[in-house]
């Protein structure tokens, strides 16, 4: 499906309002008060709501609300447990339980980054250098998934190429993070967190109505449990209002142990250990200001995932009911009395006779379920007659199974095109906000953590901000590499899922146990560190079937095979979070409490309000 | 319930609103609970943070 290319003059309205708006934010910004830092050198409090939206802005992204959103229009509404779990361990637990202990171990001891708040907390160059190496290494496959996120959209709303609207992207991210767009100016932050909110709201609200209402959409999606594509429901697909199938041992699971794993707690949980969200927490003047955010962060979240999460699922019963005819030659009636029917879809040739459609993955006639609408005689290309179908099929027909463009093809094909431009600009500010943090934190890393600590040229900031630059430039072509050349299944939330998965395994005990303990020993932090990344690493390339047959070293190694564990069924779905993540947790528990306690005159200098 | 009959997903987009709920009593409770003073040891580490993003 592609959308209308036509710009009207209420888009070119639209367009200048929120540029003009956003330039005069930032101008306002640029003249007094900009970031959060800015606030505390004033001793001023920012507005909670400043505070929640602009880390909530941080979070959210084109990689939730395209990739998850999609994946959401593939798997249905069991992803809502992500955004239950982005709610209650994004915004509860990290603003309650590690955001104050955070900040105030990042200023006593004077850390500027993530690579340098475990540095310095368990005093050791290594966990440093170790830290922003990982940082550095993988922040550009989020970067990546956040790009490609914003040029679907792009492509599908203005009917462009998705090479052209990666260019177009890469060139409108370059010209704001390189020259100083990184400088979060926490009002037009704000002022893009709310045209979010706005269009999602909006978007919401247009939905539910165009279905009849709430009961009515679910209830309707729910009785289409019959037209989920085979491929999905061999997996364990069991409708969209449907969690997966639950079990071990059958491939009839995967789909359980795919979306509970990788997607719903490999995001849930590793939000925790995020080096650019763990940072914002030091920016924050004081405890109070951090509770006040939470009850604005909590719907802020809850809007910008949960929404599209229930579009995405919605958008097939919108298809389903105003989608495009489609057409096709009955091959098993699925349900006579509502009209359903397995169909071999087929078009029109010039001639005027009908041909089958192809899919290119089987190279065999692409089949689809269809709510019947109309059935008349055609003939196919030998001149044989049968028997033409006609209706309307799920988003993810239209879309041919691509995930990523779910979101894209509803709102091109739903609501007004004004709307979309709206979106897209809401995406696009959702898109920066993370992009320019997510610069920022490899910039640092590379300038701080790495040169710095590397070349033990202590604190010489000339040559370190130019390696800083450096970094994000070569950042930004590697991000563009990746999303030029990976083009697979809702690749947007795999790679973001692959990212927090990875930095909550190898982080998150070692940052946890770092706030809250004073047993934990550098060695036992850097050791489970260690046996995080390499857990997660050896599960990506050799066991995760997906991953590692994308990679490729798999099939090198098993002559073919897909996966190490491929004869086990369910293993090759499982996400290595649910491997690593304990395997590193009882590392830092095992060797902290063999291994030489640390000093106690520096266990005072980190927590001085226990002494 | 609200057309779907999933105890499971039904369990999450109450749970969802539950706690956004939850989440504004906390706030609404906590407001003015916590101390709220900035110490020179926050100011100093703001001002270097502040440097170096001004350099950057």
């Amino acid at each position: 499906m592609t959308g209308s290319s036509s710009v009207g003059w209420l888009d070119i309205v639209v367009i200048l309002a929120y540029l003009l708006a956003t330039g005069y934010l930032g101008w306002l910004g640029y003249r007094g008060t900009r970031s959060a830092a800015d606030f505390l050198v004033g001793g001023r409090s920012a507005h909670p709501i400043i505070m929640a939206v602009s880390y909530g802005a941080t979070f959210i992204s084109t990689a939730a609300i395209v990739g998850f959103g999609g994946v959401a229009g593939l798997f249905g509404m069991s992803l809502l447990w992500l955004t239950f779990l982005n709610i209650g361990v994004g915004i509860l637990i990290a603003f309650i339980v590690l955001g104050e202990p955070t900040r105030r171990l990042g200023h006593h001891l004077g850390a500027h980054t993530f690579p340098e708040l475990l540095g310095l907390r368990y005093q050791s160059r290594g966990i440093q250098i170790f830290t922003g190496a990982i940082v550095f290494a993988f922040m550009p496959l989020y970067a990546a998934a956040v790009m490609t996120g914003g040029s679907v959209f792009a492509a599908t709303q203005f009917g462009i190429d998705f090479e052209v609207a990666l260019l177009i992207f890469a060139l409108v991210t370059a010209a704001y993070v390189i020259p100083g767009g990184l400088k979060a100016v926490m009002y037009t932050d704000t002022f893009q967190g709310f045209v979010m909110v706005i269009a999602m709201l909006f978007l919401l609200w247009f939905t539910y109505s165009s279905l009849g209402g709430v009961t009515e959409a679910h209830r309707y999606l729910t009785d289409m449990t019959d037209m989920v594509p085979a491929p999905l429901v061999q997996m364990g697909h069991q409708g969209w209002t449907a969690m997966p199938a639950f079990g071990w041992g059958a491939p009839t699971y995967d789909l359980w142990w795919t979306v509970v794993t990788a997607i719903i707690l490999g995001v849930g949980i590793g939000v925790l250990a995020q080096p650019q969200l763990i940072v914002r927490f030091m920016t924050v003047r004081s405890r109070r200001e951090l509770d006040r955010a939470v009850p604005i962060g909590a719907v802020f979240i809850m809007l910008m995932t949960g929404a599209p999460f229930l579009v995405g699922s919605l958008s097939n019963a919108w298809f389903a009911q105003h989608g495009p005819i489609l057409n096709g030659k009955v091959i098993q009636e699925i349900d006579a009395e509502k009209g359903r029917a397995l169909v071999e879809l087929m078009k029109q040739d010039d001639s005027g006779a009908w041909t089958a459609v192809i899919n290119p993955k089987t190279n065999k006639p692409a089949t689809a379920a269809l709510i019947v609408s109309e059935r008349k005689a055609a003939q196919d290309t030998t001149g044989a007659s049968f028997e033409l179908a006609g209706g309307r099929s799920s988003a993810v027909t239209y879309v041919k199974g691509d995930a990523d463009k779910i979101i894209p093809a509803f709102i091109s094909a739903a609501l007004p095109h004004w709307f979309g431009v709206v979106f897209f600009l809401a995406l696009l500010a959702a898109a920066m906000s993370t992009l320019s943090s997510q610069f920022h934190t490899m910039g640092t890393s590379a300038g701080r953590d790495l040169y710095e600590r590397i070349g033990d040229k202590g604190r010489s900031r000339e040559p370190s901000i130019l390696v800083m630059r450096l970094a994000i430039v070569v950042g930004l072509l590697i991000a563009v590499t990746i999303s030029y050349m990976v083009r697979q299944e809702y690749i947007i939330a795999r790679f973001t899922a692959i990212f927090f998965g990875l930095c909550a395994a190898t982080f998150l005990p070692a940052y946890v146990g770092g706030l809250f303990s004073r047993r934990v020993t550098r060695t036992g932090a850097f050791a489970s560190m260690i046996v995080g990344l390499a857990i997660s690493l050896f599960w990506l390339l050799l066991v995760k079937a997906k991953e590692a047959s994308a990679i490729g070293l798999v099939q090198w190694v098993t002559g073919g095979k897909t996966s190490i564990l491929a004869d086990y069924p369910n293993w090759p779905s499982v996400d290595p979070i649910i491997v690593a993540l304990p395997a590193a947790l009882l590392t830092l528990i095992l060797v902290s409490a063999v291994t030489r306690p640390p000093d106690a005159e520096h266990l005072r200098h980190c927590f001085p309000e226990r002494n | 319930m609200l057309g779907i009959d999933d105890p499971f997903v039904l369990t999450a987009y109450l749970g969802i609103v539950t706690l956004a709920a939850l989440s504004l009593v906390y706030g609404l409770v906590r407001r003015n609970a916590a101390r709220d003073e900035v110490t020179p040891e926050d100011r100093q580490w703001a001002l270097d943070e502040k440097k170096v993003e001004d350099e950057l």
